[in-house]
Protein backbone atom coordinates (compact mmCIF):
# COMPACT_ATOMS: atom_id res chain seq x y z
CA UNK A 1 0.00 0.00 0.00
CA UNK A 2 1.71 3.16 -1.15
CA UNK A 3 0.98 5.10 2.15
CA UNK A 4 3.26 2.73 4.41
CA UNK A 5 5.95 2.72 1.69
CA UNK A 6 6.70 5.89 1.32
CA UNK A 7 8.29 8.50 3.83
CA UNK A 8 5.29 11.09 4.50
CA UNK A 9 5.69 13.84 6.18
CA UNK A 10 3.18 16.38 7.90
CA UNK A 11 3.95 19.68 6.90
CA UNK A 12 2.40 23.34 8.32
CA UNK A 13 0.97 25.12 5.45
CA UNK A 14 -0.30 27.70 8.03
CA UNK A 15 -0.81 29.13 11.18
CA UNK A 16 -4.47 30.78 11.93
CA UNK A 17 -4.98 33.15 14.67
CA UNK A 18 -8.57 34.85 15.23
CA UNK A 19 -9.79 33.26 17.48
CA UNK A 20 -9.42 34.50 21.61
CA UNK A 21 -10.22 31.72 23.31
CA UNK A 22 -9.61 28.08 22.68
CA UNK A 23 -10.72 26.79 19.33
CA UNK A 24 -13.36 23.83 20.01
CA UNK A 25 -14.11 22.33 16.69
CA UNK A 26 -12.99 22.46 13.00
CA UNK A 27 -15.91 21.80 9.78
CA UNK A 28 -14.92 22.07 6.17
CA UNK A 29 -17.87 22.93 4.05
CA UNK A 30 -18.36 19.76 1.51
CA UNK A 31 -19.45 21.73 -1.67
CA UNK A 32 -15.93 22.86 -1.24
CA UNK A 33 -14.03 19.61 -1.46
CA UNK A 34 -14.00 19.98 -5.35
CA UNK A 35 -10.54 21.27 -6.92
CA UNK A 36 -12.40 24.29 -8.98
CA UNK A 37 -14.13 25.72 -5.96
CA UNK A 38 -12.12 27.78 -3.17
CA UNK A 39 -12.16 25.28 0.06
CA UNK A 40 -14.20 26.48 3.25
CA UNK A 41 -13.99 25.51 6.87
CA UNK A 42 -15.77 26.94 10.17
CA UNK A 43 -14.25 27.15 13.47
CA UNK A 44 -15.75 27.78 16.81
CA UNK A 45 -14.80 28.52 20.04
CA UNK A 46 -15.09 29.15 23.97
CA UNK A 47 -14.83 32.79 22.49
CA UNK A 48 -18.35 32.70 21.54
CA UNK A 49 -18.04 33.01 18.29
CA UNK A 50 -17.54 31.34 14.84
CA UNK A 51 -15.33 31.86 12.20
CA UNK A 52 -15.08 31.10 9.00
CA UNK A 53 -12.04 30.49 6.50
CA UNK A 54 -12.01 30.32 2.71
CA UNK A 55 -8.77 29.61 0.55
CA UNK A 56 -7.91 32.67 -1.42
CA UNK A 57 -7.11 31.18 -5.02
CA UNK A 58 -4.06 33.19 -6.14
CA UNK A 59 -2.47 33.71 -2.54
CA UNK A 60 -3.52 29.84 -1.65
CA UNK A 61 -3.85 30.66 2.11
CA UNK A 62 -6.78 30.57 4.00
CA UNK A 63 -8.64 34.11 5.42
CA UNK A 64 -10.88 34.95 7.51
CA UNK A 65 -13.99 35.56 5.65
CA UNK A 66 -17.25 36.28 8.23
CA UNK A 67 -16.81 36.35 11.92
CA UNK A 68 -19.99 34.76 13.17
CA UNK A 69 -20.90 36.49 16.70
CA UNK A 70 -23.45 38.66 18.87
CA UNK A 71 -25.47 35.47 18.63
CA UNK A 72 -24.33 32.91 20.78
CA UNK A 73 -23.89 33.83 24.67
CA UNK A 74 -21.65 31.21 25.88
CA UNK A 75 -19.18 29.14 24.43
CA UNK A 76 -19.59 27.50 21.19
CA UNK A 77 -18.92 23.64 21.00
CA UNK A 78 -19.53 21.99 17.87
CA UNK A 79 -20.23 23.06 14.43
CA UNK A 80 -21.37 20.83 11.16
CA UNK A 81 -22.09 22.10 7.42
CA UNK A 82 -25.58 20.62 5.96
CA UNK A 83 -24.83 18.01 2.83
CA UNK A 84 -25.09 20.85 0.35
CA UNK A 85 -22.82 23.36 2.41
CA UNK A 86 -25.75 25.46 2.17
CA UNK A 87 -26.14 25.83 6.19
CA UNK A 88 -23.97 25.71 9.17
CA UNK A 89 -25.29 24.33 12.62
CA UNK A 90 -23.37 25.84 15.44
CA UNK A 91 -24.15 24.18 18.91
CA UNK A 92 -23.78 25.98 22.17
CA UNK A 93 -23.37 25.64 25.78
CA UNK A 94 -26.15 28.30 26.05
CA UNK A 95 -28.46 25.93 25.12
CA UNK A 96 -29.38 26.67 21.38
CA UNK A 97 -28.59 25.50 18.20
CA UNK A 98 -27.74 28.11 15.77
CA UNK A 99 -28.60 27.84 12.20
CA UNK A 100 -27.06 30.21 9.92
CA UNK A 101 -26.95 30.51 6.17
CA UNK A 102 -24.72 31.97 3.88
CA UNK A 103 -26.89 35.46 2.04
CA UNK A 104 -24.37 36.87 -0.79
CA UNK A 105 -21.58 36.68 1.48
CA UNK A 106 -22.92 37.42 4.71
CA UNK A 107 -24.14 34.58 7.33
CA UNK A 108 -27.35 35.18 8.59
CA UNK A 109 -28.58 33.14 11.72
CA UNK A 110 -31.90 31.80 10.19
CA UNK A 111 -33.10 29.62 13.14
CA UNK A 112 -32.21 28.91 16.71
CA UNK A 113 -33.06 25.29 17.90
CA UNK A 114 -34.26 25.74 21.88
CA UNK A 115 -35.16 22.76 23.82
CA UNK A 116 -32.30 21.46 25.41
CA UNK A 117 -31.65 22.20 29.38
CA UNK A 118 -27.79 22.84 29.51
CA UNK A 119 -25.13 23.04 27.55
CA UNK A 120 -25.72 21.21 23.93
CA UNK A 121 -22.51 19.42 23.09
CA UNK A 122 -22.68 18.38 19.43
CA UNK A 123 -24.69 18.56 16.44
CA UNK A 124 -24.75 16.43 13.39
CA UNK A 125 -26.95 16.33 10.05
CA UNK A 126 -27.92 13.09 8.42
CA UNK A 127 -26.67 12.33 4.75
CA UNK A 128 -29.48 14.09 2.92
CA UNK A 129 -29.74 16.53 5.14
CA UNK A 130 -33.23 15.76 6.24
CA UNK A 131 -32.64 15.75 9.64
CA UNK A 132 -30.21 17.10 12.75
CA UNK A 133 -29.13 15.87 15.91
CA UNK A 134 -28.00 17.52 18.58
CA UNK A 135 -27.18 16.53 22.30
CA UNK A 136 -25.84 17.65 25.49
CA UNK A 137 -25.15 17.37 29.57
CA UNK A 138 -29.11 16.71 30.03
CA UNK A 139 -28.60 13.70 28.66
CA UNK A 140 -30.93 13.41 26.05
CA UNK A 141 -30.24 13.49 22.08
CA UNK A 142 -33.11 15.72 20.09
CA UNK A 143 -33.55 14.81 16.48
CA UNK A 144 -35.03 17.71 14.45
CA UNK A 145 -37.01 17.43 10.62
CA UNK A 146 -35.07 20.05 8.02
CA UNK A 147 -38.73 22.13 7.02
CA UNK A 148 -39.32 24.70 4.07
CA UNK A 149 -38.19 27.73 4.77
CA UNK A 150 -35.40 27.06 7.48
CA UNK A 151 -38.02 25.65 10.04
CA UNK A 152 -36.93 23.06 12.40
CA UNK A 153 -39.38 20.42 14.09
CA UNK A 154 -38.07 18.79 16.79
CA UNK A 155 -39.07 15.37 15.99
CA UNK A 156 -38.21 12.54 18.88
CA UNK A 157 -35.99 13.99 22.10
CA UNK A 158 -34.25 10.12 23.01
CA UNK A 159 -33.92 9.34 26.31
CA UNK A 160 -31.61 6.50 27.78
CA UNK A 161 -27.80 8.02 28.14
CA UNK A 162 -27.63 8.30 32.24
CA UNK A 163 -25.22 10.85 32.00
CA UNK A 164 -23.86 14.28 29.46
CA UNK A 165 -24.01 12.98 26.17
CA UNK A 166 -21.09 14.40 24.54
CA UNK A 167 -21.42 13.70 20.90
CA UNK A 168 -23.76 12.22 17.88
CA UNK A 169 -23.17 11.44 14.65
CA UNK A 170 -25.34 10.18 11.90
CA UNK A 171 -23.85 6.92 9.56
CA UNK A 172 -22.58 8.37 6.53
CA UNK A 173 -25.31 6.60 4.23
CA UNK A 174 -28.07 5.31 6.59
CA UNK A 175 -30.48 7.29 8.52
CA UNK A 176 -28.97 5.98 12.09
CA UNK A 177 -27.83 7.94 14.45
CA UNK A 178 -24.94 7.53 16.92
CA UNK A 179 -24.45 8.77 20.56
CA UNK A 180 -21.72 8.90 22.84
CA UNK A 181 -21.86 9.40 26.87
CA UNK A 182 -20.05 10.30 30.06
CA UNK A 183 -21.69 7.15 31.05
CA UNK A 184 -18.83 5.48 28.75
CA UNK A 185 -21.46 3.72 26.41
CA UNK A 186 -21.91 4.87 22.78
CA UNK A 187 -25.72 3.96 22.05
CA UNK A 188 -27.04 3.45 18.36
CA UNK A 189 -30.85 4.94 17.54
CA UNK A 190 -33.20 3.71 14.47
CA UNK A 191 -36.16 4.59 13.61
CA UNK A 192 -38.41 1.60 11.02
CA UNK A 193 -39.61 4.47 8.88
CA UNK A 194 -40.61 7.97 8.61
CA UNK A 195 -43.33 7.73 10.95
CA UNK A 196 -41.94 5.94 13.54
CA UNK A 197 -40.50 6.09 17.00
CA UNK A 198 -37.11 6.20 17.01
CA UNK A 199 -35.28 3.87 19.78
CA UNK A 200 -32.17 2.67 21.04
CA UNK A 201 -31.44 -0.31 18.92
CA UNK A 202 -28.18 -1.28 20.74
CA UNK A 203 -25.86 -0.24 23.28
CA UNK A 204 -22.17 -0.43 22.62
CA UNK A 205 -19.94 -0.71 26.14
CA UNK A 206 -16.50 -2.12 26.67
CA UNK A 207 -17.48 -5.25 25.99
CA UNK A 208 -19.29 -4.99 23.16
CA UNK A 209 -19.47 -8.05 20.31
CA UNK A 210 -19.07 -5.68 17.82
CA UNK A 211 -15.36 -4.19 18.79
CA UNK A 212 -12.97 -4.60 16.68
CA UNK A 213 -10.42 -3.09 17.81
CA UNK A 214 -8.20 -0.43 20.12
CA UNK A 215 -5.28 1.47 19.80
CA UNK A 216 -3.71 2.10 22.75
CA UNK A 217 -0.30 3.43 24.23
CA UNK A 218 0.12 6.61 21.53
CA UNK A 219 -1.15 9.25 23.37
CA UNK A 220 -1.02 9.63 27.23
CA UNK A 221 -3.60 11.64 27.32
CA UNK A 222 -7.17 12.85 26.68
CA UNK A 223 -7.70 12.00 22.75
CA UNK A 224 -10.28 14.45 21.56
CA UNK A 225 -10.84 14.25 18.03
CA UNK A 226 -10.73 11.60 15.54
CA UNK A 227 -11.23 11.26 11.89
CA UNK A 228 -11.09 9.47 9.20
CA UNK A 229 -9.43 10.36 5.34
CA UNK A 230 -11.63 8.80 2.02
CA UNK A 231 -8.24 7.30 1.91
CA UNK A 232 -8.51 5.52 5.17
CA UNK A 233 -5.75 7.71 7.35
CA UNK A 234 -7.24 7.95 10.85
CA UNK A 235 -6.20 11.70 12.41
CA UNK A 236 -5.89 11.68 15.93
CA UNK A 237 -5.53 14.95 18.37
CA UNK A 238 -5.19 15.24 21.93
CA UNK A 239 -4.61 16.67 25.00
CA UNK A 240 -0.90 15.62 24.88
CA UNK A 241 -0.71 18.50 22.20
CA UNK A 242 -0.05 16.13 19.18
CA UNK A 243 -1.51 14.96 15.95
CA UNK A 244 -1.00 11.33 15.08
CA UNK A 245 -2.10 9.15 11.79
CA UNK A 246 -2.52 5.81 11.05
CA UNK A 247 -3.77 3.23 8.73
CA UNK A 248 -4.88 0.21 8.62
CA UNK A 249 -1.61 -2.79 8.85
CA UNK A 250 -1.92 -5.10 6.33
CA UNK A 251 0.25 -8.54 8.51
CA UNK A 252 -2.82 -10.32 7.98
CA UNK A 253 -1.95 -12.14 11.43
CA UNK A 254 -5.30 -10.66 13.10
CA UNK A 255 -8.65 -11.95 12.52
CA UNK A 256 -10.24 -8.53 11.26
CA UNK A 257 -8.47 -5.16 11.03
CA UNK A 258 -5.72 -4.24 13.02
CA UNK A 259 -4.12 -0.65 12.54
CA UNK A 260 -0.57 0.91 12.85
CA UNK A 261 0.83 3.84 13.37
CA UNK A 262 1.75 6.39 10.63
CA UNK A 263 3.35 8.92 11.54
CA UNK A 264 3.48 11.28 14.93
CA UNK A 265 3.81 15.31 14.84
CA UNK A 266 4.26 15.58 18.63
CA UNK A 267 3.85 19.69 19.83
CA UNK A 268 1.62 20.58 16.72
CA UNK A 269 0.60 22.90 18.75
CA UNK A 270 1.53 24.42 21.95
CA UNK A 271 -1.15 23.07 24.00
CA UNK A 272 -4.18 20.19 23.48
CA UNK A 273 -5.45 19.84 20.16
CA UNK A 274 -9.53 19.64 20.60
CA UNK A 275 -10.08 18.81 16.57
CA UNK A 276 -8.52 17.12 13.72
CA UNK A 277 -10.60 17.40 10.44
CA UNK A 278 -9.33 15.77 7.03
CA UNK A 279 -10.43 18.31 4.07
CA UNK A 280 -13.20 16.28 2.11
CA UNK A 281 -11.29 16.69 -1.33
CA UNK A 282 -8.61 15.14 -3.16
CA UNK A 283 -5.57 17.51 -1.64
CA UNK A 284 -3.94 15.87 1.54
CA UNK A 285 -5.10 18.40 3.57
CA UNK A 286 -6.04 18.23 7.50
CA UNK A 287 -7.02 21.19 9.59
CA UNK A 288 -6.31 21.19 13.71
CA UNK A 289 -7.53 23.75 16.16
CA UNK A 290 -6.44 23.97 19.52
CA UNK A 291 -6.51 25.27 23.64
CA UNK A 292 -4.01 28.06 21.92
CA UNK A 293 -6.65 29.46 20.30
CA UNK A 294 -4.85 28.64 16.62
CA UNK A 295 -6.24 26.52 13.83
CA UNK A 296 -3.52 25.21 11.41
CA UNK A 297 -3.79 23.65 8.20
CA UNK A 298 -1.21 20.70 7.43
CA UNK A 299 -0.62 18.84 4.44
CA UNK A 300 0.42 15.50 4.16
CA UNK A 301 3.61 15.12 1.85
CA UNK A 302 5.73 12.56 0.38
CA UNK A 303 9.00 13.18 1.30
CA UNK A 304 11.54 13.11 -1.92
CA UNK A 305 13.91 10.18 -2.13
CA UNK B 1 -28.84 24.62 49.68
CA UNK B 2 -27.44 22.76 52.64
CA UNK B 3 -28.77 24.22 55.50
CA UNK B 4 -26.08 23.28 57.77
CA UNK B 5 -22.56 23.02 57.09
CA UNK B 6 -21.20 19.98 55.37
CA UNK B 7 -18.11 19.76 58.40
CA UNK B 8 -18.91 22.32 61.34
CA UNK B 9 -16.25 21.37 63.28
CA UNK B 10 -12.99 21.14 60.78
CA UNK B 11 -9.58 20.24 62.43
CA UNK B 12 -7.63 23.61 61.86
CA UNK B 13 -3.86 23.56 61.58
CA UNK B 14 -1.35 25.60 62.25
CA UNK B 15 0.20 27.28 58.91
CA UNK B 16 3.81 25.79 57.97
CA UNK B 17 6.78 29.06 58.16
CA UNK B 18 6.93 30.03 54.41
CA UNK B 19 9.82 31.04 52.93
CA UNK B 20 10.10 34.39 51.00
CA UNK B 21 10.57 34.49 47.37
CA UNK B 22 9.69 36.41 44.40
CA UNK B 23 6.69 34.66 42.79
CA UNK B 24 5.57 36.13 39.82
CA UNK B 25 2.11 37.75 39.43
CA UNK B 26 2.24 36.89 35.76
CA UNK B 27 3.38 33.97 34.29
CA UNK B 28 6.48 33.90 32.63
CA UNK B 29 5.48 31.29 29.45
CA UNK B 30 9.02 31.87 28.78
CA UNK B 31 10.68 30.51 32.52
CA UNK B 32 13.23 27.79 32.12
CA UNK B 33 13.55 27.95 35.50
CA UNK B 34 12.43 24.53 37.02
CA UNK B 35 9.30 24.96 39.03
CA UNK B 36 9.17 22.99 42.03
CA UNK B 37 6.55 21.25 44.97
CA UNK B 38 7.19 24.43 47.30
CA UNK B 39 6.13 27.32 44.58
CA UNK B 40 2.95 25.41 43.32
CA UNK B 41 2.10 25.07 47.43
CA UNK B 42 2.67 28.38 47.41
CA UNK B 43 -0.20 29.32 44.74
CA UNK B 44 -2.80 27.04 46.61
CA UNK B 45 -2.23 27.16 50.09
CA UNK B 46 -3.54 30.25 51.38
CA UNK B 47 -6.72 29.27 49.25
CA UNK B 48 -10.04 29.79 51.38
CA UNK B 49 -12.12 26.56 51.80
CA UNK B 50 -15.10 26.90 50.38
CA UNK B 51 -17.48 26.58 53.57
CA UNK B 52 -15.13 27.86 56.88
CA UNK B 53 -12.97 30.60 57.02
CA UNK B 54 -9.31 28.67 57.19
CA UNK B 55 -7.36 28.11 54.15
CA UNK B 56 -6.50 24.92 52.27
CA UNK B 57 -3.25 24.65 54.35
CA UNK B 58 -4.67 25.22 57.90
CA UNK B 59 -7.28 22.68 57.54
CA UNK B 60 -4.94 20.15 55.35
CA UNK B 61 -6.80 19.63 52.55
CA UNK B 62 -3.46 20.00 50.70
CA UNK B 63 0.05 19.77 51.52
CA UNK B 64 3.37 20.19 49.87
CA UNK B 65 3.94 16.77 49.64
CA UNK B 66 0.74 15.59 47.73
CA UNK B 67 2.28 17.82 45.12
CA UNK B 68 3.96 16.23 41.82
CA UNK B 69 5.78 17.70 39.32
CA UNK B 70 7.59 16.85 36.59
CA UNK B 71 9.19 19.92 34.27
CA UNK B 72 10.56 17.95 31.37
CA UNK B 73 7.12 16.80 30.94
CA UNK B 74 5.54 20.25 32.11
CA UNK B 75 3.31 17.88 34.31
CA UNK B 76 1.77 18.76 37.71
CA UNK B 77 -0.64 16.57 39.61
CA UNK B 78 -2.58 17.84 43.01
CA UNK B 79 -3.77 15.37 45.20
CA UNK B 80 -6.11 16.72 48.04
CA UNK B 81 -8.01 15.34 50.92
CA UNK B 82 -11.32 17.03 51.98
CA UNK B 83 -12.05 17.06 55.89
CA UNK B 84 -15.22 14.67 55.42
CA UNK B 85 -15.40 11.82 53.25
CA UNK B 86 -19.35 12.76 51.96
CA UNK B 87 -18.21 16.44 51.38
CA UNK B 88 -20.18 17.68 48.36
CA UNK B 89 -17.62 20.75 48.24
CA UNK B 90 -15.11 18.45 46.75
CA UNK B 91 -15.53 19.55 43.23
CA UNK B 92 -15.83 23.17 44.18
CA UNK B 93 -12.14 22.81 45.67
CA UNK B 94 -11.04 20.53 43.34
CA UNK B 95 -12.30 23.63 40.42
CA UNK B 96 -10.23 26.18 42.50
CA UNK B 97 -7.02 24.45 42.62
CA UNK B 98 -7.50 24.25 38.87
CA UNK B 99 -8.09 27.89 38.20
CA UNK B 100 -5.69 29.08 40.28
CA UNK B 101 -2.86 26.91 38.91
CA UNK B 102 -4.25 27.95 35.34
CA UNK B 103 -3.91 31.30 36.33
CA UNK B 104 -0.45 31.14 37.68
CA UNK B 105 1.26 28.32 35.85
CA UNK B 106 2.87 28.69 32.62
CA UNK B 107 -0.13 27.68 29.63
CA UNK B 108 2.29 24.20 28.61
CA UNK B 109 1.83 22.83 32.16
CA UNK B 110 -1.03 20.08 32.17
CA UNK B 111 -2.53 19.41 35.27
CA UNK B 112 -4.39 16.62 36.73
CA UNK B 113 -6.73 17.14 40.22
CA UNK B 114 -7.53 14.30 42.24
CA UNK B 115 -8.98 13.40 45.65
CA UNK B 116 -6.31 11.42 47.34
CA UNK B 117 -7.26 7.75 47.48
CA UNK B 118 -9.37 6.88 50.19
CA UNK B 119 -10.48 10.02 51.10
CA UNK B 120 -13.74 10.26 49.00
CA UNK B 121 -17.49 8.41 48.69
CA UNK B 122 -17.62 8.99 45.30
CA UNK B 123 -13.67 9.55 44.77
CA UNK B 124 -13.82 8.41 40.73
CA UNK B 125 -16.76 10.15 40.08
CA UNK B 126 -14.99 13.12 41.33
CA UNK B 127 -11.69 12.69 39.73
CA UNK B 128 -13.55 11.86 36.61
CA UNK B 129 -15.48 15.22 36.69
CA UNK B 130 -12.52 17.23 37.83
CA UNK B 131 -10.43 16.22 35.07
CA UNK B 132 -12.98 16.90 32.64
CA UNK B 133 -12.17 19.75 30.47
CA UNK B 134 -15.31 20.11 28.86
CA UNK B 135 -17.58 20.00 32.32
CA UNK B 136 -14.79 22.09 33.95
CA UNK B 137 -15.41 25.28 31.03
CA UNK B 138 -18.99 24.86 31.29
CA UNK B 139 -18.50 25.69 35.07
CA UNK B 140 -16.58 27.78 34.67
CA UNK B 141 -19.00 29.57 32.70
CA UNK B 142 -21.33 29.90 35.39
CA UNK B 143 -21.52 32.69 37.43
CA UNK B 144 -22.48 31.86 40.60
CA UNK B 145 -19.44 29.03 40.50
CA UNK B 146 -16.84 31.63 39.17
CA UNK B 147 -18.23 33.85 42.34
CA UNK B 148 -17.85 31.33 44.65
CA UNK B 149 -14.32 30.37 43.10
CA UNK B 150 -13.00 33.90 42.93
CA UNK B 151 -13.67 34.13 46.47
CA UNK B 152 -12.06 31.16 47.16
CA UNK B 153 -9.03 32.44 45.82
CA UNK B 154 -9.12 35.96 46.80
CA UNK B 155 -6.64 35.60 49.74
CA UNK B 156 -4.13 33.47 47.84
CA UNK B 157 -2.92 36.17 45.24
CA UNK B 158 -1.01 37.65 48.51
Amino acid sequence: MELLDGNLELKEIQNLQGHTDRVWSIAWNPATAAADVPAVFASCSGDKTVRIWEASPSTRSWDCKAVLEETHTRTVRSCAWSPSGKLLATASFDATTAIWENVGGDFECVSTLEGHENEVKSVSWNASGSLLATCGRDRTVWIWEVMPGNEFECIEVLQGHTQDVKMVQWHPTMDILFSCSYDNTVKVWWSEDAEGDWSCVQTLGESSKNHLCTLSGYHDRTIFSVHWSREGIIASGAADDAIRLFVESKDGLMNGPSYQLLLKKEKAHDMDVNSVQWFPGEKRLLASGSDDGAIKIWELETLPG
Amino acid sequence: MVSGLINANPVVYEKKERQVRSIATIPDEYAVEPIDQQEIFDHIRDIKDPEHPYSLEELKVITEDAIEVDNERSYVRVTFTPTVEHCSMATVIGLCLRVKLMRSLPSRYKMDIRVAPGTHATEAAVNKQLNDKERVAAALENPNLLDMVDECLAPSYG
